[in-house]
């Protein structure tokens, strides 16, 4: 796969494995938190973590979409499906995501839901056109990387005058979390912070200025790929080492410091910041999340529906996923990983997601903590 | 005068026609469907008696009967390189296969959705015909039903194989030994990609084509090799990366792969790519996975090699003592990861 390969090259990951292993200082521990749950995927499926020296240590952050997500937004997903009969449409991630009552959506689709996985937010548009007869609803779930799709479908079913489709939005933004991140008491101490990926491409690589600015915090915005993983993290320990803290770009051929525009246009176009809003293991963080502006109102599921009410929902007790998601504990660390929780039975949603960290360490990673 | 009319019974509009719910009454018209589509393409001494069931002889002295069965219910019904007919041919001889025997007769038993046009049907029951002729396994006996509109989706297979395992044959999942080693017989991954590539809502452009093939002459020149095998098994559902999970913990045993030797499709690995999915999940219907000890590698891999749909054969690991069970792999990239069971189901109805 040409413009792949070249990225994933064996004789390059060892070099960069060695000058890693060199330009680590024996005396010092690196605590580095990949922020995107596409790096901790990506750590664990190429094996990476394998090929980090002891004192490098990555924490995963909370950037998992659908990690993030608190039980009490699925349940309003499962209360359209089950109580208001809509057709809901979700990416197939949500699907297993355990909800209140022993539900997921997965389950509530056997209970008689009809919930129909799609791929992309347009598929769910075409859903909408095919069946006008029922009202068709789209779970939008994401960072900046799929906030602007949903924009986009927003602005198409306006433009089309489509009356049966709606959105329940839960569009996060990066840079709060990342704050929550690093003021969160206890948290754990990081010496760097691995930028996003494809967040990067919409919001540009100048926003992160603010958090290297306040928190003397270096990042290295990094690609999914993992010779760029091996690279940023060569460039986070030259910061530390350096003493600098500034941000970095090693994703240039994708990443701007300005970002996507266009994108930018359209959401700010769509969209408006909510006041607050909950994340699973970060709680209610104000300025955090995004609502449909008023002019789009008939094209939200939350307006639309009028006793569709958020009700905040505690985690199950056993349940880590919150400390997890805060980089306070590993995976393994919990007590019900791997035994009560598992990819098939869920409990947390970190268990859920490819890129949620628990998944990544069960599927990749167990012959390590074994 | 009495004069009786000529015996002329109106023939089935296969080129318009649709089953019907009559179709599978069991009366004549059942008759019919099954006299002009399956006897027809089918046609062999067994069913040609036209018996409920079928007598078959028994295996020569010290040999062993074997038995294996298998749903199909693949959506959509025809893709890249194969269909649901002959599917359900290779899928079921394979099972056979895998036990070390050789398939010999199969049975069929048919789903039919009111509305299926019979020119599919037809297309099906050829497909599965040619795929029973080729393989040399008759399909001695069958059986066909029909469900109402919107109970099925077209048409679902169920074939049963049965074959004869000689004396001192008996690969078994369990079997597989610390120091023995993997061998793989060809790339992975295409039949998923090419079901998928025609699934609706992902369709894609592309050239991949389905492995979907028969094994049972290639496990044949294994056998006739002498070498010892220890484990034969078709990563089907859930992939190369389901089937050494399964093998693993059967045995009670560890493995480690190699990434680089796995061999792959460039095509299947762009559409993977492309789709965020790992091929050693992604199902096959031609390949076959082989343990045995070290010394008889060589002798195994030169006869899968030779045969038409081993050219691309490669050992790809070995197994080790572990009782955690844990299949690891050596990523290409030099790093060291585990390589877990499929969890979910990544593509429903794929075979």
């Amino acid at each position: 796969m040409k413009y792949i390969d070249e990225f994933r090259d064996g004789v390059l990951a060892e070099n960069l494995a060695n000058s890693i292993s060199i330009e680590s200082r024996s005396d010092r521990i690196y605590r580095l938190m990949e922020f995107c749950g596409g790096h901790t995927h990506a750590l664990s499926r190429y094996g990476l973590l394998s090929m980090l020296p002891e004192n490098v240590q990555m924490i995963h952050g909370p950037g998992c979409p659908v990690c993030v997500l608190p039980i009490g937004r699925i349940d309003l997903a499962i209360r359209l499906a089950l109580e208001h009969d809509v057709i809901l449409c979700s990416y197939g991630d949500c699907l297993r995501v355990p909800a209140s009552d022993h539900l997921s959506l997965l389950k509530a689709k056997a209970q008689g839901a009809d919930i129909r996985m799609v791929y992309s937010a347009l598929d769910a548009i075409n859903v909408a056109t095919q069946h006008t007869d029922r009202d068709v609803v789209f779970l939008a779930i994401g960072f900046e990387t799929t906030t602007p799709p949903t924009a986009s479908i927003i602005m198409q079913a306006n433009d089309a005058g489509l009356r049966n489709f709606s959105v329940l939005c839960n569009h996060v933004l990066t840079l709060p979390a990342m704050e929550a991140i690093l003021t969160q008491p206890g948290g754990v101490p990081l010496q760097g912070l691995v930028g996003p990926a494809h967040v990067s491409t919409v919001i540009g690589s100048q926003p992160y200025q603010a958090i290297t600015t306040r928190f003397h915090m270096p990042i290295v915005i990094s690609g999914f790929e993992p010779l760029d993983l091996l690279q940023s993290i060569l460039m986070l320990l030259r910061q530390v080492n350096e003493g600098r803290a500034d941000v970095e770009n090693e994703f240039t051929r994708a990443v701007t410091s300005a970002g996507n525009r266009k994108a930018q246009a359209m959401v700010d176009e769509v969209f408006e910041l909510r006041d607050s809003f909950e994340w699973r293991g970060l709680g209610s963080l104000p300025l955090s999340g995004l609502k449909i502006r008023a002019a789009y109102s008939t094209f939200d599921a939350e307006r639309r529906y009028p006793n569709l009410s958020y009700i905040s929902v505690q985690d199950n007790k056993a349940c880590e996923c919150g400390a997890i998601l805060r980089g306070e504990k590993k995976p393994q660390e919990c007590n019900i990983f791997g035994t009560v929780c598992t990819p098939e039975n869920p409990v947390g949603s970190c268990m859920v997601s490819a890129e949620g960290a628990c998944a990544a360490h069960y599927t990749y990673g167990r012959h390590l903590s074994a | 005068m009495n004069r009786s009319k000529s015996a002329y019974i109106r023939p089935l509009d296969i080129k318009n026609g649709r089953v019907e719910i009559n179709h599978g009454g069991g009366g004549r018209a059942s008759a019919q469907l099954i006299e002009t589509l399956f006897v027809a393409a089918f046609d062999n001494e067994y069913l040609r008696q036209g018996n409920d069931g079928v007598i078959l002889p028994l295996p020569p002295a010290g040999g062993r009967l074997v038995m294996s069965t298998d749903g199909h219910v693949v959506s959509p019904l025809f893709f890249p390189g194969g269909d649901i007919g002959s599917l359900a041919v290779h899928g079921t001889i394979n099972d056979v296969a895998m036990m070390g025997a050789k398939p010999l007769w199969l049975s069929a038993s048919f789903i039919l959705e009111e509305g299926l046009p019979l020119a599919d049907l037809q297309c099906i029951v050829a497909s599965m015909a040619q795929a029973s002729k080729t393989a040399g396994v008759p399909v001695v006996c069958g059986d066909t039903k029909v469900v109402e509109r919107g109970k099925a989706d077209g048409l679902y297979i169920a074939t049963t194989g049965v074959g004869y395992v000689a004396e001192g044959v008996a690969p078994s999942g369990d079997s597989a030994c610390a120091g023995d080693v993997i061998l793989l017989s060809g790339t992975i991954g295409d039949h998923g990609m090419a079901v998928m590539s025609k699934r609706e809502n992902m369709e894609f452009e592309s050239t991949i084509k389905s492995d979907s093939a028969s094994l049972h002459s290639m496990v044949a020149d294994m056998l006739a090799t002498g070498a010892k095998i220890h484990v034969l098994r078709d990563p089907t559902r859930g992939g190369l990366a389901t089937t050494l999970n399964e093998i693993a913990k059967q045995s009670g045993v560890g493995m480690v792969i190699d990434e680089a030797s796995i061999p792959i499709n460039p095509t299947v690995a762009a559409a993977c790519e492309f789709l965020g999915f790992d091929p050693l999940h992604v199902a096959n219907e031609g390949k076959l996975v082989a343990i045995c000890p070290a010394a008889d590698a060589e002798k195994l891999l030169t006869a899968i090699r030779s045969h038409p749909i081993g050219i691309h054969a490669a050992q790809i690991g070995e197994v080790i003592k572990d009782d955690s069970c844990f299949v690891q792999m050596k990523t290409s990239l030099g790093g060291r990861r585990m390589v877990d069971w499929l969890t979910g189901d990544q593509l429903p109805r794929i075979c």
